[in-house]
């Protein structure tokens, strides 16, 4: 029950729902927001927006990745590992060269790249399952990267000057991060929504057996999707490395719990073919604030892991929810609707 | 291709024989060739290591064979341990402390198989989330704190061994387990229903079965073994700890995978799963024995998941040509 597979009459009822799906969490996000500004009106300052904007940049890159991945009815849960050997790659070069800032970003893109491909090609070729790969490569890159490290830890002050600056200087008043993380949402946006290749990834989420007959090359689609979740898992290993500076074995340790999160409670559904990045970019903000507001609000850090496991639950309940009223009205006009 | 080459190539392509005798065979080289690794001191140790990934590996075959997924083990273990910890500073007598924890993983279980069955939602994404949920509420139940100083009787029971043999105590919680689930899969008309479920839920529905009751039970005995995980786990360490177990469900995905259990349901059998605890548990234990870091096991867990369903499928590519 998806939006391609939906005759072209009944688009806009549809957009109404996914529509709303943004709407309400745009919605929880400005209850969060106000209720923690009432108890401390701290939490408005401009120091705690920055910080929630810089964290939510680089959840929200990695959270485009996973959305791209999920609208293929696949699932990337080493995004987490390879943020960590991304930004240890990175790290590693910068101590003993001062390479440009750009090239940094290509790198740590570079070894997501090839991690994502790796995953594109067992799930490809091997024809397993992209979640037993992915918990598989979730421990192998993680692994690579403890061997590499061992208990080596990289500081501030052995990175270059030039790098630590772009983690906190802004182009108009905005953080560069969150202009990265802006370009790769509204680039990968437009993509997904307008372009060929962006709607055969929603075709392949609905229906692979259908997308294979009307002749997309799903195989490639699927090592594509994969790479792109490799290569922004990279480039946000590099945002990781320029905003805290300081980089060890366990970087990102846990992060893909936080992705899917964000990715599930903006709305891209677990079965694939439907959702967008600007509600995986939506739920990255949503789940951020959350961290922000608990420490404003002086409630139990532990709360947080709690919190975003009900949150999944949530979300996939209200997905089930709205898609079983979507298709009850749907079967109302007389429309063919199959399950 | 000749009669004798596929013959031998469909021996070959039965993996639960084949997983099976690559148990024996690493059994063998670990005892030859790493000094300690044949001592009944390191079996002891060795079962030790494997008693928790053993036992939730059992109903997590169940689950897999239905072709749905429990990643939330791990999490059932870890807030079993933290809730026992809370309970014995709380100063409960562990005799009231014990079932609590069972049950408590039998409730979490069954939270997972409402939202499965009831709610109608993929497995995946419900046990990801009670994944997060699980972990999350053992933190908020025992913070960072570690809980000691449980009852050594207990500890000293889930630590030593039966008489003055070297066969551990906790071998025959293992023994006991493994051949009722062996049974209840096998020579159980609930087997043949978790087997029917897992190959077309359709049809099994069109046969009488009720896929969504097969379900939700399992997934109960899932928590609930991992309840028992967790209580085994914080006595054999006398630490209860909310990330107790933290990870430990990628090892048991991986040992029942291992053990040729098909992940996409319809397929599996206990015996092979029992190879593959065995299997996974010795590997890790033989280069533990020779000095290899945790997170270098990580690795070889890792890509033996990946190994343990893309051999078999490279083995049917070969059958087929």
């Amino acid at each position: 029950m998806t939006a391609v597979e939906l005759p072209a009459p009944h688009r806009s009822s549809l957009d109404v729902v996914l529509r709303a799906r943004e709407l309400g969490i745009v919605l929880a996000l400005g209850i969060l927001v106000l209720v923690t500004t009432i108890s401390n009106p701290r939490f408005l300052s401009g120091q705690s927006i920055r910080d929630i904007l810089l964290n939510t940049a680089i959840l929200a890159v990695l959270a485009v990745g996973q959305a791209v991945v999920v609208i293929t009815r696949n699932i990337d849960l080493s995004v987490g590992s390879v943020l960590g050997l991304s930004a240890f790659t990175v790290g590693t070069l910068l101590q003993n060269d001062n390479l440009p800032v750009v090239l940094a970003l290509l790198v740590g893109a570079g070894v997501g790249v090839v991690c994502g491909a790796v995953n594109g090609v067992i799930v490809r070729y091997g024809n397993v399952p992209a979640l037993v790969v992915t918990l598989g490569t979730l421990y192998v890159y993680r692994g690579i990267t403890y061997f590499w490290a061992g208990g080596q830890q990289i500081n501030a002050d052995e990175l270059p000057a030039g790098f630590l600056d772009f983690g906190n200087a802004t182009l108009l008043g905005v953080p560069y991060l969150v202009v990265i993380a802006l370009l790769v949402l509204v680039i990968t946006g437009v993509v997904l929504r307008n372009y060929r290749v962006g709607r055969e990834l929603y075709a392949m989420g609905s229906s692979p057996q259908a997308a294979r007959l009307a002749g997309i090359a799903v195989g490639r689609r699927t090592i594509g999707a994969f790479t792109v979740s490799g290569a922004l898992a990279g480039l946000a290993g590099v945002l990781f490395a320029a905003r805290f500076g300081t980089i060890d074995a366990a970087a990102g340790t846990g992060y893909e719990l936080n992705v899917v999160a964000a990715v599930v409670v903006g709305g891209v559904a677990v079965f694939g073919g439907s959702g967008t990045v600007w509600g995986a970019a939506l739920g990255a903000l949503l789940l951020t604030t959350i961290g922000s507001a608990l420490a404003v609000l002086e409630i139990n850090q532990f709360w947080q892991q709690a919190i975003v496991g009900g949150l999944i639950l949530l979300a996939i309940g209200a997905d089930r929810l709205v898609a079983v009223r979507v298709a009850a009205s749907l079967k109302k006009r007389g429309s063919h609707v199959s399950n | 291709m000749s009669a004798t080459e596929s013959a031998v190539v469909s021996r070959f392509a039965n993996w639960n024989a084949a997983i099976i005798a690559i148990t024996v065979i690493v059994l063998i080289v670990a005892a030859a060739s790493v000094d300690s690794f044949g001592t009944s001191q390191n079996f002891g140790f060795l079962v030790l290591d494997l008693l928790p990934i053993a036992l939730v590996a059992l109903p997590m075959t169940l689950v897999i064979v239905t072709g749905e997924i429990d990643l939330s083990v791990a999490s059932t273990l870890g807030l079993s341990s933290a809730v026992m910890g809370y309970l014995w500073n709380a100063n409960q007598p562990i005799e009231t402390i014990i079932p609590l924890c069972l049950l408590l993983g039998a409730v979490l279980g069954a939270v997972n198989g409402f939202f499965v069955t009831v709610l109608g939602l993929p497995s995946l994404a419900v046990t990801i989330g009670t994944l997060a949920l699980y972990r999350g509420l053992a933190f908020v139940v025992l913070g960072d704190s570690a809980v000691a100083d449980f009852p050594t009787v207990y500890t000293d029971w889930v630590t030593g061994s039966i008489g003055g043999t070297p066969i551990p105590n906790v071998l025959i919680i293992i023994v006991v387990l493994a051949i009722v689930f062996g049974v209840i899969l096998h020579a159980t008309p609930i087997g043949r229903a978790v087997f029917a479920v897992g190959a077309s839920e359709q049809a099994a529905r069109f046969a009488g079965v009720r896929p969504g009751r097969v379900k939700f039970w399992l997934y109960v005995a899932s928590g609930l073994i991992s309840g028992l995980a967790g209580v085994l786990w914080t006595l054999r360490y006398s630490s209860a700890r909310a990330d107790n177990g933290a990870g430990l469900e990628l090892a048991v995905v991986a040992a029942v995978l291992l053990g040729g259990v098909s992940i996409f349901g319809g397929k599996g059998a206990l015996p092979g799963v029992i190879a593959g605890v065995v299997l996974l548990g010795s590997l890790q234990n033989a280069l533990r024995l020779s000095d290899v870091s945790n997170e270098a096991l990580n690795v070889v867990t890792g890509v033996l998941l990946i190994a343990s369903v893309l051999g078999p499928n490279l083995v049917n590519r070969l059958r087929r040509t």
